[in-house]
Formats: C-alpha cells, sequence, structure tokens
C-alpha cells in the first residue's frame, strides 16, 4: 500500500516539479505585498498595555477559529469526508459551556465537557459515515441542520451571558505579549502533526482517503480510522467554539460559527488540499486560513467601501483556485502558445 | 426499476401521515384547503429552488449558491422598480443574467474540474456580496403590479385558495417534469449522473449537459428570488440566508440520491411541503419551542437516508441475486 502511496506521490510529484506549498505561500505574499503598497505602516507591529498589536496580529488574532477548525477539517478531508456540521457544533460547544460555567463548575471539567460535546458530535457524523455507509455532505448535513436547533434547546431559547476569567484568559489574554489563543492554535498543531506524522495515524487517514477499499483489503480498520478523523475534527470545533463564545462572553446559538463550515472547507482547498482526499496538508491549510483572513483585513483596511467586502473576497478566491487547478494551467499556457504560434505565422 | 420509486412512495406517505396527524389534533380547521394554500404558498420558493437543485444533484453535483441568488434577485428587482422598471422587465433581465451566470459555473465545473461544492461556494459569495453593492437596506417594491400580483387568486374547492406564487411553482414543476421526463436533455441528466464515463463513452454531450444543467438552475434561481420577493414585495440583502440548505433537504426528503442519477424531480415538491407542514404542525401546537422545526426536520431527513441506503443495499441484494 506504502508502494502505492509513493507512486501516486511520485507521479505528481513529476507533474508538478514544485512542493505543494508553493502557490499558497504565492497567494498570501502577493496580498500582503499589495497591502504594503496601500498602506506603507502595513508591518508595522506595537505593544499596547502588554500586547502586541498590528495589522499582522491582527489577521492571526481573528484567524484563531478558522484555523483550529480548518486544521480538523483538513483531516476529515484528507479520508474523502467532508463536515458541513462544524458551524453547528461551535454553537452547540458554547452553549454547553455557557451551561457549565452557570453551574460553578470548574475549568477543567468545564474544558472537558466542551471537548466532550465536540466529540460526541464528530462521533456520530463519523458513525453515519463509517457504520452506515451515507455519504459525507448528506451525513453531516443531518447536524448542521439540527446542531443549532439543539444549542437554542441547551440555552433555553435565550442567550446566556457569564463571566469567567479563565475563559476569558484563553480567548481574549495574553501569555508574555502574545495572545494566548495563538499557543492553543500552535499546540494543536502540534499535537495533531505528532499524531499524523510520527504515528501511523497520518498514513492511515490518508490510505482510507485515497483507496477505502484497498486500506480495508491492507488491513487498515477503515471505521475507527473514519470514526477518529470525524471525532477529531468535532472536538477542534468544540476549541473553536471555546474561543469565540469565550471572546462574547455569550453564547449565540444562531450566529456563533455561522459560515465556518465554508471558510474552513475553503482554507483547506486554497491549501492544495483536494476533496478527493488522500493527502493531508495542515501547514499549507494555515497558509490558507491566513489568505482568507488577509483578505478581509485588506479589504476593511484599503477604505474600499465594506459593501465590497465579499465580493472582492469571492473574485480573488476564484482566481487562486483557477490558478490551482492543473486543467486550468495547461489550458492557460495552451492559449499563449498557439498565440504565440499564430504570431509567427 | 421498481424499487427505485419507494424513496418516492415513502416521502408521500410521510406527507399524509404527517398531514393525517395534523387534522387528529387539531381538527378539520388544518384540513381545510387554506392550510394546503398556504402551504403551497408560503414554501413556494423553496419549492422553486428545489426543482433547480434537484437536476444538479441528479447530475452528481450541488449547489450552494441558490440562498444568495434568491437575495440577490430581491435586491435587484427591488433596486430595479425603484428607478422605474417594471417589474417582470426586471426579473426578465435577471432570467438571462441566472441563465448565464450558471452556464458559466457549469463550464468552469465541467471545463476544470473544480469541484462544484467550491465553485458553487465562490459564487454564493459572490451573489451575497453584490447584494450588499446594491443596497444594504431593505428596499420595498412599489408597483402597481404588486397589487394586482398579490391579488391573483384561484379559489379550491372549501374556502382556500392557490395563490399567484402557488400558480409560478406548479408552473415550474410541469415545465421541469417535461424537461425531466419527455426530452433527451433529461435522459442525459440522468445519464450523467448514474455514471459519467460510460455516458462519455455512449456518446452523450457531457459538457453541453453539465452547462445546461447549471444554467437551468440558475434561472430556477431566478424564479425562486423573483417569488420570493414578491411575496415578501421587497428586496433585503440577507435575505433567504442558508436556504439552499432548505433545498437540499427537501431535494433529499423528496427521496433523490445525492449521489446522483436516482431520483425524480416531484420529490422536490413532496420535500419542500413536507418541511412547510412541521413548521405548521409546530406553530399550530403553540406550547412547542420553534428550535424543534429544525431538530425534527434534521431527525426526518437522517430517516430518510437510512431508509433509502436500506432500499438502495436490498435492491443491490436483489438484482445480485438474479443475477
Amino acid at each position: 500500500m506504502s508502494d502505492i502511496n509513493l507512486k501516486k506521490v511520485g507521479a505528481a510529484a513529476e507533474k508538478r516539479a514544485l512542493p505543494a506549498a508553493v502557490w499558497p505561500l504565492v497567494a498570501l505574499a502577493v496580498i500582503l505585498i499589495i497591502d504594503v503598497i496601500i498602506s506603507p505602516s502595513f508591518f508595522s507591529i506595537r505593544v499596547v498595555e502588554g500586547r502586541l498589536y498590528g495589522s499582522l496580529v491582527d489577521i492571526l488574532y481573528r484567524g484563531t477559529p478558522p484555523a483550529l477548525i480548518a486544521m480538523g477539517m483538513a483531516i476529515v478531508i484528507g479520508s474523502r469526508g467532508i463536515d458541513l456540521s462544524v458551524g453547528s457544533v461551535v454553537a452547540m460547544s458554547g452553549a454547553v459551556m455557557a451551561a457549565l460555567i452557570h453551574g460553578d463548575l470548574s475549568p477543567v471539567i468545564i474544558v472537558f465537557g466542551t471537548l466532550g460535546m465536540g466529540l460526541i458530535c464528530g462521533l456520530w457524523n463519523g458513525t453515519l459515515v463509517a457504520v452506515l455507509g451515507i455519504q459525507p455532505i448528506i451525513a453531516t448535513l443531518i447536524l448542521m441542520v439540527s446542531g443549532r436547533g439543539i444549542a437554542l434547546m441547551i440555552n433555553g431559547g435565550r442567550i446566556p451571558t457569564f463571566r469567567s476569567e479563565f475563559f476569558e484568559f484563553v480567548s481574549t489574554g495574553s501569555i508574555w505579549v502574545i495572545p494566548t489563543r495563538l499557543f492553543l492554535v500552535a499546540f494543536v498543531l502540534l499535537v495533531l502533526w505528532l499524531l499524523l506524522r510520527k504515528t501511523a495515524f497520518g498514513l492511515f487517514v490518508e490510505s482510507v482517503g485515497s483507496n477505502t477499499q484497498a486500506a480495508r483489503l491492507s488491513g487498515i480498520g477503515t471505521r475507527v480510522v473514519t470514526l477518529s478523523a470525524y471525532g477529531i475534527v468535532g472536538m477542534c470545533a468544540a476549541l473553536a467554539g471555546m474561543v469565540i463564545t469565550g471572546d462574547t462572553r455569550s453564547s449565540d446559538a444562531v450566529y456563533a460559527g455561522v459560515d465556518s463550515e465554508l471558510d474552513a472547507i475553503l482554507a483547506v482547498v486554497l491549501g492544495g488540499g483536494s476533496l478527493n482526499g488522500g493527502r493531508i496538508y495542515l501547514g499549507t491549510t494555515l497558509i490558507g486560513v491566513l489568505i482568507i483572513q488577509a483578505l478581509t483585513t485588506s479589504i476593511l483596511m484599503s477604505g474600499l467601501p465594506p459593501e465590497y467586502n465579499k465580493l472582492v473576497k469571492a473574485i480573488v478566491i476564484l482566481v487562486v483556485l483557477l490558478l490551482q487547478a492543473p486543467k486550468f494551467r495547461t489550458a492557460v499556457t495552451a492559449l499563449f502558445r498557439t498565440g504565440k504560434g499564430k504570431a509567427k505565422s | 426499476m421498481r424499487e427505485r420509486r419507494l424513496p418516492i412512495l415513502a416521502t408521500i406517505a410521510v406527507f399524509i401521515l404527517l398531514y393525517a396527524l395534523g387534522g387528529f389534533y387539531f381538527g378539520s380547521n388544518f384540513l381545510s384547503t387554506r392550510v394546503l394554500g398556504n402551504l403551497l404558498t408560503d414554501n413556494a420558493f423553496i419549492i422553486i429552488a428545489g426543482i433547480g437543485m434537484s437536476f444538479v444533484i441528479l447530475s452528481g453535483g450541488i449547489d450552494l449558491s441558490v440562498g444568495s441568488m434568491i437575495g440577490f434577485v430581491g435586491i435587484a428587482t427591488a433596486s430595479l422598480v425603484q428607478h422605474g422598471m417594471h417589474p417582470l422587465m426586471a426579473v426578465g433581465i435577471l432570467l438571462v443574467f441566472g441563465f448565464l451566470l450558471g452556464a458559466a459555473i457549469g463550464f468552469i465545473i465541467d471545463a476544470f474540474e473544480i469541484q462544484p461544492f467550491i465553485v458553487t461556494l465562490t459564487a454564493m459569495f459572490m451573489l451575497r456580496g453584490l447584494c450588499y453593492v446594491i443596497s444594504i437596506d431593505s428596499v420595498p417594491i412599489n408597483h402597481p403590479f404588486m397589487e394586482a400580483f398579490q391579488d391573483f387568486r384561484i379559489p379550491l374547492p372549501g374556502k382556500g385558495w392557490l395563490s399567484a406564487e402557488a400558480c409560478i411553482m406548479l408552473v415550474c414543476m410541469a415545465f421541469a417534469l417535461v424537461i425531466a421526463h419527455l426530452t433527451r436533455f433529461g435522459a442525459n441528466v440522468y445519464a450523467v449522473g448514474g455514471d459519467m464515463t460510460s455516458a462519455l463513452l455512449l456518446g452523450v454531450p457531457v459538457r453541453r449537459t453539465i452547462v445546461l444543467i447549471y444554467a437551468l438552475n440558475g434561472v430556477f434561481g431566478v424564479l425562486a428570488g423573483a417569488t420570493y420577493a414578491f411575496y415578501t414585495a421587497s428586496g433585503y440583502p440577507l435575505a433567504a440566508t442558508g436556504t439552499e440548505l432548505d433545498a437540499i433537504a427537501s431535494v433529499v426528503i423528496g427521496g433523490t440520491l445525492l449521489t446522483g442519477g436516482v431520483g425524480l424531480v416531484i420529490g422536490a415538491l413532496f420535500g419542500g411541503v413536507i418541511q412547510g407542514l412541521i413548521q405548521t404542525l409546530i406553530i399550530f401546537d403553540g406550547s412547542l419551542d420553534s428550535w424543534w422545526i429544525r431538530i425534527v426536520i434534521g431527525g426526518l431527513l437522517f430517516l430518510f437516508i437510512v431508509l433509502q441506503k436500506g432500499i438502495m443495499r436490498s435492491v443491490s441484494a436483489l438484482s445480485q441475486a438474479e443475477g
């Protein structure tokens, strides 16, 4: 099986000849260069009241919740799955967190309770996909549709607010001058990287993603692997829910994490991940998150009316997607070649 | 294959069951044609969106942009009418726009092999972005035509009536049924969704079919948007957020498989009405909180998907036994 994988990777490498991270990095660099041209002070970073401030820090800070979700999403997509329910999971875990805080429990129990909610959601999705064999898009659509209803039920139809020093520290506090939530992302990245690259788990997920049948026949417990992948993305969404809910100090079942599934999937695709599975790109997915976030921040900064935000974002994303599509690149090169040929004749 | 009709039969059974449940609990008021008429009126735009979505899903694709399309058509119609254009003229222009945008989406999907999910997601952002560019406030549609539209009624036996929205929806459905089941294009849609490679080998014009499917979906998206705009008599840039999910749920509850190739366009009608019925039942009851609507619809989705899975498994087991 590893032979097949190696061959596949080898073939892909021959075709591209460039490492996968190049295109996303180029896109990000172009956006940042345009930013500097528009506003020369873009890269300046100051320390105010013991915390770092500046546009770059802002991009990282705001990118935290999508980064947490997108890393989990990258793993599910690597297994040829998808998770549409992450936004609803953010709302549900936020609701659980608010309820537990009102129960005056210790932060450790609350953290485990919130993560537990994410895990349960992930395992439910995973069971539908791995055991019942339902297509991932539909399987997770169920929780996406009903999840916010469940979150509203936990909240009792209101938006409970709370005060919790611990969660304010996690979400909006800082260690030395660096925001705490960046450490959270770094920690999750480290754990996932160790899990994927220093154990066989990453290889298992990728083999399930490239050919489930072959993976099963070569003795991989494909069901357990798929279940774990969905469990992980559920917990990632719960962590994002913790950051978002801690930020607003309230659990909003309707608006917490709205559209986060779309941003996360987009980040994975911008990072070069294919929805056909088979490869997990954790690092480039984070670059994808930064592209989306940098784009949002730069549109706001450029002085363009905020109404144009979504439109410009959509057009840039479309261009990046087209540039990444091998078929588009060949078509464009062919066009240039025939153009030159015609000019000569 | 007769077994493939089982999902739609199950859908109709659920519809009748829910309707009977309503009649049992709330008496003859619920069974009146007025409730039925309202059901068709209130869910007309979701069902029209579901019709376009049916073609897309039958071909093995998906469309996430229809909610934004409805919002865009609403705000564009409202602002064109504000500038002195007749509402029908505005909708006519938008229909051309919808056709062209859909065709472009279909072309990008097929020519550059980018997943429909991602391409239509970008279209979703783009259309919602255009909404904000046109206006960030709600714009009313004031035109003599609107009064005529809202006064239009076809009486039904009993106290009920069919509104203009319901009529548009039923005409769309009839048109879609003809396309799906009586034309070569319809057969090609099923062929492409069933097995793209075989379709290509059999000489089905795959590129043209996919471009046309998404163009048709764009047209139905605009019609859904126009229906919604006339229904609310206004345009609002955030209108119909998330309606793409309702449309997809309608198609799935209507018995169409998301893997493509299997299902009936008429399913979107029943899928849409069932969702509306659940909503009506919960509102009629009054003691249940509104969040139960989402939870019950989610549960129903689950039941239907498991049911379809079971049917498909037994069908393939049967055909293997026969072979």
